[in-house]
C-alpha cells in the first residue's frame, strides 16, 4: 500500500467510529484490548461485552464538540446500548491550526508567542519547555543567570496552581457542584492577577523566553506572593469540606473512569492520570530541571485510578505547589534575569543610543533572529498535565527548521474509550472532565 | 547497556549506531532494524513512549549522521522512556520520501495509535499494520500534508464571498 492508494482511491478510512459490524477485531484491539496487550482473538472475545448486542440494540451518538463539558471543542462519538456506554472514540483536530508549522516560519525569539497559545491554561510551562530545548540547543543551559532559573520555576508553579483550581472549577460544573465553579474561578483569578503584574498579560504570557525571562519581578511581588500562599490554603480547606468528604461527591467519582498502571503505561499517559494508578512518576522529581532537585515536596499518589484520585490528586498538588513556592521564596536570588550573551539577549533600549555595536545587534536579533546551531534535542517538563515535550531539529538557521510538541493532552485522550467503556453516559462527563484535557494543545 | 562500546570505535547498541546529541543518546536503526530495535528497548524496561514524531529533510538533506546511515528524506523520531531506570532513549529512523512506510508501533506501545496518526496526517508517512490510519487533526477530505516541507503555506481562498455592501469613501458624505 503506497501513500498514493491511501489517498486516491477514495477508500481512505472514515475518522468516525464505525458500525459494529464493520469493524474488524484490529480495530476492537484498539478500543478495548490493546492496552492490555492482548492477541486479536482475546480482544474480540472481549468485544462481546457486557451483553453482546445486535447491531439494532445500539445506538451511535456524537457527544460534542459543542457540548459544553467537553471542554472546547472535543467531539465523542459513543456507542449507547441504553445508557452504557460500549465504545467511544474521541474525535479532535477542531481547533488545529498548524501551529507547528507556523513555528517554522518564526524566529527563536517569536517562537514564546506561538507555543504559549497551545496549552493555554499553562502557559508558561509550554514557554519554559520550549526556552529550555533552545538554550539546550544553543549550549547555553548553565549560563542562565540563578535568578532567572529562579523565576522560572516561581512561574511555573504558580500556574500551576492557576490550572489546577481551574481543574477543580470545571470539575465541580460538570459533576454539578456548581458552586465549586465560582470559587475555583476566583482564587485562579488572584494568581492570574499577579501574572498580569509580572508579565503585563493574564494568559498568553510570552514571558520565560531563551536566555531567561523578559523582565524582572515589579516591587512589592513578594506580598503578592505571599498574599496568594495566606489567601489558598484555607479556601482549599473549604474545597475538603464542599466537596472531598461530600458522600454525594464521592459516589459521583468513586470507581468512575478507573485505568491501571499498566494500562496507563501502555497508554503513554503521564500527570495526575498515571500517578493516580500509584506510579510515583513525576519529572520535577525524577528527572528534576531547573532546581527542583534542592526542593523538597511530594509526588502525591492515587492508588485506584478512579476520577476520585485525579481530584484529590490535583487538590493536593496545590498544597505541594504552596510548600515549592514558600522556599522558592526563601531562596530567590538577585541578579541578572536574561542571559548577557549580545548573540542571544537583545540589548536594553537606551544602550542603543549610545553603541553602534548595540544597535547592530538590536537589528539583527530582530530583522533575522538569532542562529542556532546544527542539532536536534528533546527536553521534557511537568507541566499541570503531564509530560509536555519540545523536540527541536534545528539546520543552524534562526528559524527552527521542525518544532513538535509532545502535548500531554493530546496523548492523555487516548485515555478516554477505555475509561469509559462499559460506564453510564452520566459518568462520560465526569470522566472527560478528570482527565482534564486542554484541546488547545490536543489540536494544536 | 551492556555493549555500547568504549569511545574508540563507534559507539552501538544492539548493534545499531548509537550517537549523542547534545546529552541525549540517540539510535539509528535501519527500517529493518527498526521494530527489532524497539522491542528490545521494551524488553529492556523502556515501557513507555513518550513521543513519536517526524521531520521531513527535504529542504536540509546534508545532516550528520553515523556512518553506514543513508540520510533520506523523511526521518521518523520515537522517544522511549524506561520509568524504572529513569532514562530516555530516542529512536531515529530514515524512511525514503518514494517509500514512506513503516511498520507501526501499536502492538508494543498502543499509546503510539494517535501520534502515528497525526504523523500519517501530517507528513503521509503510512504505518503498515495500524489499526485505524485516517487523518487525525485534518479534515478527512484534506489534499496534502501540511508539515512537509514542499508544502506550500500562505493565503488559502476565502469560502464565505457572499457581496458585502463596499464602505462609504471617508469624507464621502
Amino acid at each position: 500500500m503506497s501513500i498514493v492508494d491511501v489517498i486516491r482511491d477514495g477508500n481512505e478510512p472514515a475518522q468516525g467510529l464505525k458500525p459494529r459490524g464493520e469493524q474488524t477485531a484490529r480495530e476492537l484491539l484498539r478500543e478495548v484490548g490493546a492496552v492490555l496487550r492482548m492477541s486479536e482473538a482475546e480482544a474480540a472475545r472481549l468485544g462481546d461485552l457486557p451483553v453482546d448486542p445486535s447491531e439494532d440494540q445500539t445506538m451511535i451518538i456524537n457527544m460534542g464538540p459543542q457540548h459544553p463539558s467537553t471542554h472546547g471543542v472535543l467531539r465523542l462519538m459513543l456507542e449507547l446500548q441504553g445508557e452504557t456506554v460500549l465504545r467511544c472514540k474521541p474525535i479532535i483536530g477542531y481547533l488545529h491550526t498548524g501551529m507547528e508549522k507556523t513555528a517554522e516560519s518564526l524566529t527563536y525569539m517569536q517562537g514564546g508567542t506561538n507555543v504559549t497559545r497551545m496549552d493555554y491554561l499553562s502557559p508558561l510551562n509550554n514557554e519554559l519547555v520550549f526556552s529550555l530545548a533552545v538554550e539546550k540547543l544553543l549550549g547555553i543551559e548553565d549560563d542562565i543567570p540563578e535568578r532567572a532559573v529562579w523565576m522560572r520555576m516561581l512561574l511555573s508553579e504558580l500556574n500551576r496552581m492557576s490550572s489546577h483550581l481551574l481543574f477543580l472549577a470545571t470539575n465541580g460544573m460538570d459533576i454539578g457542584a456548581v458552586s465549586m465553579m465560582i470559587y475555583g474561578w476566583r482564587e485562579r483569578e488572584e494568581v492570574l492577577r499577579f501574572f498580569q503584574k509580572v508579565t503585563g498579560l493574564r494568559m498568553n504570557h510570552n514571558f520565560i523566553r531563551p536566555g531567561g525571562v523578559a523582565a524582572d519581578l515589579p516591587a512589592g511581588w513578594r506580598d503578592d506572593v505571599l498574599f496568594l500562599l495566606d489567601m489558598i490554603p484555607p479556601r482549599l480547606d473549604e474545597y475538603d469540606v464542599l466537596m472531598t468528604g461530600q458522600p454525594i461527591w464521592r459516589d459521583r467519582l468513586q470507581g468512575v473512569g478507573v485505568i491501571t498502571a499498566e494500562e496507563a503505561l501502555a497508554l503513554g499517559a503521564t500527570g495526575p492520570i498515571l500517578r493516580s494508578t500509584g506510579v510515583p512518576w513525576d519529572l520535577r522529581r525524577d528527572m528534576p530541571y531547573l532546581r527542583y532537585e534542592e526542593m523538597e515536596f511530594d509526588v502525591v499518589v492515587g492508588g485506584y485510578g478512579d476520577a476520585y484520585d485525579r481530584y484529590a490528586i490535583r487538590l493536593n498538588e496545590i498544597r505541594e505547589s504552596i510548600r515549592i513556592v514558600h522556599q522558592i521564596l526563601d531562596r530567590m536570588p538577585g541578579g541578572d534575569v536574561r542571559i548577557q550573551n549580545k548573540k542571544v539577549t537583545p540589548p536594553p533600549r537606551a544602550r542603543i543610543d549610545e553603541s553602534m555595536e548595540a544597535l547592530i545587534h538590536h537589528f539583527k536579533i530582530f530583522t533575522e533572529g538569532f542562529k542556532v546551531p546544527e542539532g536536534e534535542v528533546y527536553v521534557a517538563i511537568e507541566s499541570p498535565r503531564g509530560e509536555i515535550g519540545c523536540y527541536i531539529a534545528s539546520d543552524g538557521s534562526p528559524t527552527p527548521y521542525r518544532m513538535h510538541m509532545r502535548a500531554p493532552s493530546f496523548v492523555n485522550i487516548q485515555c478516554l474509550p477505555h475509561m469509559m467503556r462499559g460506564g453510564l453516559v452520566a459518568d462520560a462527563v465526569a470522566v472527560i472532565s478528570s482527565v482534564d484535557p486542554v484541546l488547545g494543545e490536543v489540536d494544536r | 547497556m551492556s555493549d555500547s562500546t568504549s569511545t574508540d570505535a563507534p559507539a552501538t547498541l544492539y548493534g545499531v549506531p548509537l550517537t549523542d546529541s547534545r546529552g541525549q543518546r540517540v539510535l539509528h536503526p535501519t527500517r529493518a532494524e527498526y521494530l527489532k530495535v524497539v522491542k528490545q528497548l521494551l524488553s529492556d524496561t523502556f515501557t513507555m513512549c513518550s513521543d513519536l514524531t517526524a521531520v521531513d529533510f527535504l529542504t536540509h538533506a546534508g545532516r550528520t549522521l553515523p556512518d553506514g546511515i543513508a540520510p533520506e528524506r523523511f526521518e521518523v523520531v520515537v522517544n522511549l522512556l524506561s520509568i524504572e531506570r529513569r532514562e530516555r532513549i530516542r529512536v531515529r529512523v530514515q524512511v525514503p520520501g518514494d517509500d514512506a512506510t513503516l511498520p507501526s508501533l501499536f502492538d508494543m506501545f498502543p499509546g503510539t495509535e494517535a501520534m502515528e496518526r497525526e504523523v500519517y496526517d501530517m507528513f503521509g508517512i503510512v504505518f503498515t499494520d495500524h489499526p485505524d490510519l485516517t487523518r487525525i487533526l485534518m479534515p478527512e477530505d484534506w489534499d496534502g500534508f501540511p508539515l512537509r516541507k514542499d508544502y506550500e503555506t500562505g493565503r488559502i481562498p476565502v469560502q464565505f464571498t457572499a457581496d458585502f455592501p463596499a464602505r462609504p469613501e471617508a469624507g464621502a458624505q
